[in-house]
């Protein structure tokens, strides 16, 4: 199974084309594949001595087959890690004899031709996604920026008295993929990371960690260790001898890195999959007004060096900005193309899609557009309230937008933060979450491919005591 | 279907598939670990894993989806003192198998000092079946189960108005080689059956789930728990959640059904008992044994030896027998949950809990099934003693912050209490407590202890893994209820 076990990326993007051609040739009317390749290395230090050292990549493979017939297509996929000739075999065969049992469906197959493309210049390079630098460093350089990042916060506080450790870590990623109407494209994507968790001591000996990050395309745009774990220690500090507060309803102040789980929420309740099929509270809700008239929330996949950019999308669509809610108003869904043609409409360029399996839907830049508000003057806003900087537990319910979920953060008396609380939940509706937005701040920080500025939020329960 | 084979027969048989399909040989994995073990570390393994998985699944009564993969690859992992060095590769063939492990060799620094022991075979039992050939042969009977899910939820109620059901397997085939002699082999299958409903009426949308299974084979769905429960199950739940009212919010006595519901113990005690956590005195339970953490009624085990249960394993993925281990015992906590790094360090018992993801990863102390022992109350008493709380029996999920000890689970299906009586259904919502101190609180534990039905994969550091939990009916006095009602 060796053969083929060094091609070249020119190499792969024949491979792919060529298990395309004999995906037809053996009787599917149509064909995609994708190949992914990754590499990754990481570390973490703890307590100043090396914890895990890790380094490895691999690499995998596949099919999805489209067979016609009389009331539209049957659909199969298979993946491997096995590159060999008999993987190949084994992919294509077993892809073909799968599509003998599923159904025909009206509504499958591949995009109309015209529709692909892909954007950032030959294989995304425009785009820049991939900087050769983060495997630049030598391995005792990155334990040491792992090192500096822990010892940075273990230095900040003498109640700072454990770690679970710094970390640092790099990946690259390859993803070629193919078609049977005639696209073909691959691009490559890198990213680095440094982090910090340290733990700090209360006044009880009760223990609270908490931990900062930089996330980067390139080594050079990283923060520097020493304010990854001085943040960490901030933050970890901040939750020390919290409280619990009684059951109520006050305004409540969801911290950046908080409020992105609402976006991705608009971005959930928006998905053609849910909407097509009721599952969502935005069905039928395209054009009406669903959040409050100062929320616009946008998906772009095009922004340069952006954490959710790509050249095309899971089904070789070129990628493109989709602006999701424009002043409270719901003006698009977010499709691929099964899902657009469910609803008589066209792709939105949001198909995702793993090795097997058919293309589902995902976001690439997501973000609610800054408000001109300081986060400081949204503060001073509220006499009483909550300030949301950690959520717990999976509790949002899509099809209802019945949401509740744990949370901890720091109480807020006459406009300023007073004291931390935790084991608490907040609970409310997202219907109306989305409409009782009262301050956006002008906050907006691209940490990962989801960013919200700093959000108020009234009219929602807090259980507790 | 299969019959299981003697223990003897079946690593034979594990071990021979590697042996067979990639060319590895006694020799090469002697030589690996050597070189794994060139620079000086202490202890080395190789990890092979071989996957097989299918998958079909129905969506608006037509097979929309049906897929199959196969991966492989191998782990090497040296530890030296409390350093782990890993790398991995989807190439079995000996050059990459060494390249690998001279990578991982790179944790430690200086000449060799540990040999390779000769290999002795773990003794394993025989928990689950070994399918001789791979599961993908009977993708028709994978098919009609669907369709049945399918038709039976359509059937139970004019208000289903979405269906999608799946049906999900994969055989997992281990081999594991140690410096220490150590030497398993084992083959996993897993199944499970899914069903997702919506329901509606009028301008209301309710959900529904269902699903379970486990190590099976097939005919576990046509005899045990068939695609018609499930369906049933899920319809039942979205007609039911169309009446819901709000969840109340605040502290109120709560009943937790048997079962599922045992997904507190795994959030609330579980996590936290794990060893690696209390080893870097990182969880909010290290340095409590022997210490009270519960109600003198409650008893927790983690038992990976039950039979074709989804968290069970004949040896743990670093080739050591599995075990049941009691963790809380009438109150008191006992021990923690360990794999072979953490017992050495910090010189407990080895109780075989080490697992992983995958060949890609480092393994770590995990749970396998996790339950509280039954206890003596009816189930009946127990809801009569409640005047005012909430009867909690489904749950989505849940999860826990390790080093405060705060946990929060997320009930999908619960009631009302009122004067002893069960009354109105109520909205999602989610249950936060304090892990040491949650099960202070346990007044009541009833004597009809369940198993979840084998849906339970849990998140740790980036790994999924399959468990089990379970629990008899249990009462709370104090709970926190995350609604927005009275």
């Amino acid at each position: 199974m060796s053969s083929v076990t060094q091609l070249a990326a020119n190499d792969l993007q024949q491979l792919a084309t060529d298990i395309v051609t004999r995906a037809v040739k053996a009787g599917a009317t149509d064909a995609e594949v994708t190949i992914r390749e990754g590499d990754e290395f990481s570390t973490v230090v703890r307590m100043g001595e090396v914890e895990t050292l890790k380094e490895s990549g691999s690499r995998g493979m596949g099919l999805r087959v489209l067979v016609a017939s009389e009331n539209g297509h049957r659909v199969a996929s298979t993946s491997t890690s096995d590159f060999s000739a008999e993987g190949v075999e084994h992919l294509v065969r077993g892809a073909l004899a799968l599509a003998q049992v599923t159904s025909e469906d009206p509504f499958a197959g591949l995009a109309d031709p015209g529709e692909f493309g892909k954007i950032g210049g030959e294989n995304g390079g425009d785009l820049e996604l991939y900087h050769e630098d983060v495997y630049s460093l030598e391995t005792v350089q990155r334990i040491e920026y792992a090192r500096r990042a822990e010892a940075a916060a273990l230095a900040a506080d003498t109640r700072i008295t454990n770690s679970e450790g710094g970390s640092f870590d790099a990946a690259t990623g390859h993803r070629i993929f193919a078609n049977s109407r005639g696209f073909t494209g691959e691009y490559r994507a890198s990213s680095c990371s440094i982090s910090a968790s340290p733990i700090a001591l209360g006044k009880n000996n009760e223990m609270q960690r908490d931990y900062w990050y930089t996330y980067a395309r390139s080594l050079k745009k990283l923060d520097t260790p020493e304010s990854v774990g001085i943040e960490a220690a901030r933050r970890t500090l901040r939750r020390l001898d919290a409280r619990r507060v009684k059951t109520q309803q006050v305004p409540i102040i969801f911290a950046p890195e908080i409020a992105r789980s609402l976006i991705g929420a608009i971005f959930d309740a928006a998905s053609g999959d849910s909407i097509y099929r009721g599952a969502s509270f935005f069905a039928g809700k395209l054009g009406e007004q669903v959040a409050d008239k100062a929320v616009t929330v946008i998906d772009d996949h095009t922004i340069v060096g952006g954490f959710g950019t790509s050249p095309f999308d899971g089904e070789g669509l070129p990628s493109r900005r989709t602006v999701i809610v424009e002043r409270g108003v719901l003006t698009n869904y977010l499709l691929n193309t099964y899902t657009g043609r469910k609803l008589g409409m066209k792709s939105t360029g949001n198909a995702a899609r793993g090795l097997a399996g058919n293309p589902g839907i995902g976001a690439g830049n997501l973000f609610l557009v800054a408000g001109t508000t300081t986060p400081q003057e949204i503060l001073g806003g509220v006499q009483s309230g909550l300030y949301v900087s950690e959520l717990m537990g999976q509790g949002v319910n899509m099809v209802t937008g019945d949401y509740s979920r744990g949370a901890s953060g720091q109480w807020i008396e006459n406009g300023e933060l007073a004291y931390p609380v935790q084991e608490i939940t907040i609970a409310g509706n997202l219907k109306d979450i989305f409409r009782n937005i009262t301050a956006i701040g002008s906050d907006l920080d691209f940490r990962g491919s989801v960013a919200s500025p700093t959000l108020r939020v009234d009219g929602m329960t807090i259980a507790g005591e | 279907m299969t019959l299981p084979l003697s223990p003897a027969a079946a690593g034979l048989q594990h071990k021979k598939y590697f042996f067979d399909k990639f060319g590895i040989t006694e020799r090469l994995l002697e030589r690996c670990l050597g070189e794994a073990l060139s620079a000086g570390g202490d202890y080395a393994d190789l990890y092979f894993e071989s996957i097989a998985s299918t998958s079909i699944g129905i969506d608006e009564s037509l097979v929309k989806s049906a897929s199959q993969g196969v991966s492989a690859g191998c782990g090497v992992r040296v530890v030296s003192g409390e350093r782990t060095g890993y790398a991995y590769t989807d190439d079995l063939s000996a050059d990459r198998l060494l390249r690998a492990a001279r990578t991982a060799a790179l944790i430690a620094s200086g000449p060799a000092k540990q040999p390779v022991q000769g290999f002795t075979e773990t003794k394993t039992p025989s928990l689950y079946p070994a399918p001789a050939v791979d599961l993908d042969s009977d993708l028709s009977t994978k098919l009609d189960l669907v369709r049945r899910a399918d038709l039976a939820a359509r059937a139970y109620d004019s208000r289903i108005t979405q269906v999608r059901s799946s049906y999900s397997d994969e055989l997992r085939r281990i081999l594991i080689a140690a410096s220490d002699g150590t030497f398993a082999s084992d083959t996993q299958p897993l199944a499970r059956l899914n069903v997702f409903v919506l329901a509606k009426e009028e301008d209301r949308t309710a959900r529904g789930t269902s699903g379970g299974g486990g190590r099976v084979e097939i005919d576990f769905f046509q005899t045990e728990k068939t695609p018609e429960h499930f369906a049933r199950e899920a319809a039942r739940q979205a007609i039911l959640q169309l009446g819901a009212v709000a969840a109340p919010a605040g502290e109120m006595e709560v009943v937790l059904g048997p079962g599922w519901p045992g997904v507190l113990l795994h959030e609330a005690v579980g996590h936290g008992l794990e060893a690696d956590f209390n080893r870097k005195k990182t969880s909010a339970f290290a340095g409590m044994i022997g210490r009270q953490v519960a109600s003198s009624k409650v008893t927790v085990v983690d038992n990976g030896t039950m039979p074709g249960r989804r968290g069970s394993l004949n040896v743990d993925d670093e080739g050591s027998p599995t075990q049941e281990t009691v963790l809380i015992e009438n109150g008191i906590l006992k021990t923690y949950l360990s794999d072979k790094l953490s017992s050495r360090l910090m010189d407990m018992p080895h109780t075989g809990n080490g697992r992983r993801e995958s060949y890609q990863q480092i393994p770590m102390p995990r749970m396998t099934n996790t339950y509280m022992l039954a206890g003596e109350d009816a189930p009946e008493d127990i809801i009569r003693s409640v005047k005012r709380g909430l009867y909690a029996v489904n749950f989505g999920g849940g999860s826990v912050d390790i080093t405060s000890g705060k946990f929060v689970f997320s009930a999908s299906e619960a009631y009302l209490i009122e004067n002893g009586k069960i009354t109105a259904p109520v909205r999602d919502a989610t249950l936060i407590g304090n892990g040491p101190e949650a099960l202070k609180y346990v007044s009541m534990v009833g004597n009809d202890l369940e198993l979840d039905e084998g849906v339970g994969t849990c998140g740790k550091e980036g790994q999924s893994v399959p468990v089990g939990v379970g629990m008899p009916t249990v009462k709370l006095d104090r709970m926190t209820v995350g609604g927005t009602g009275r």
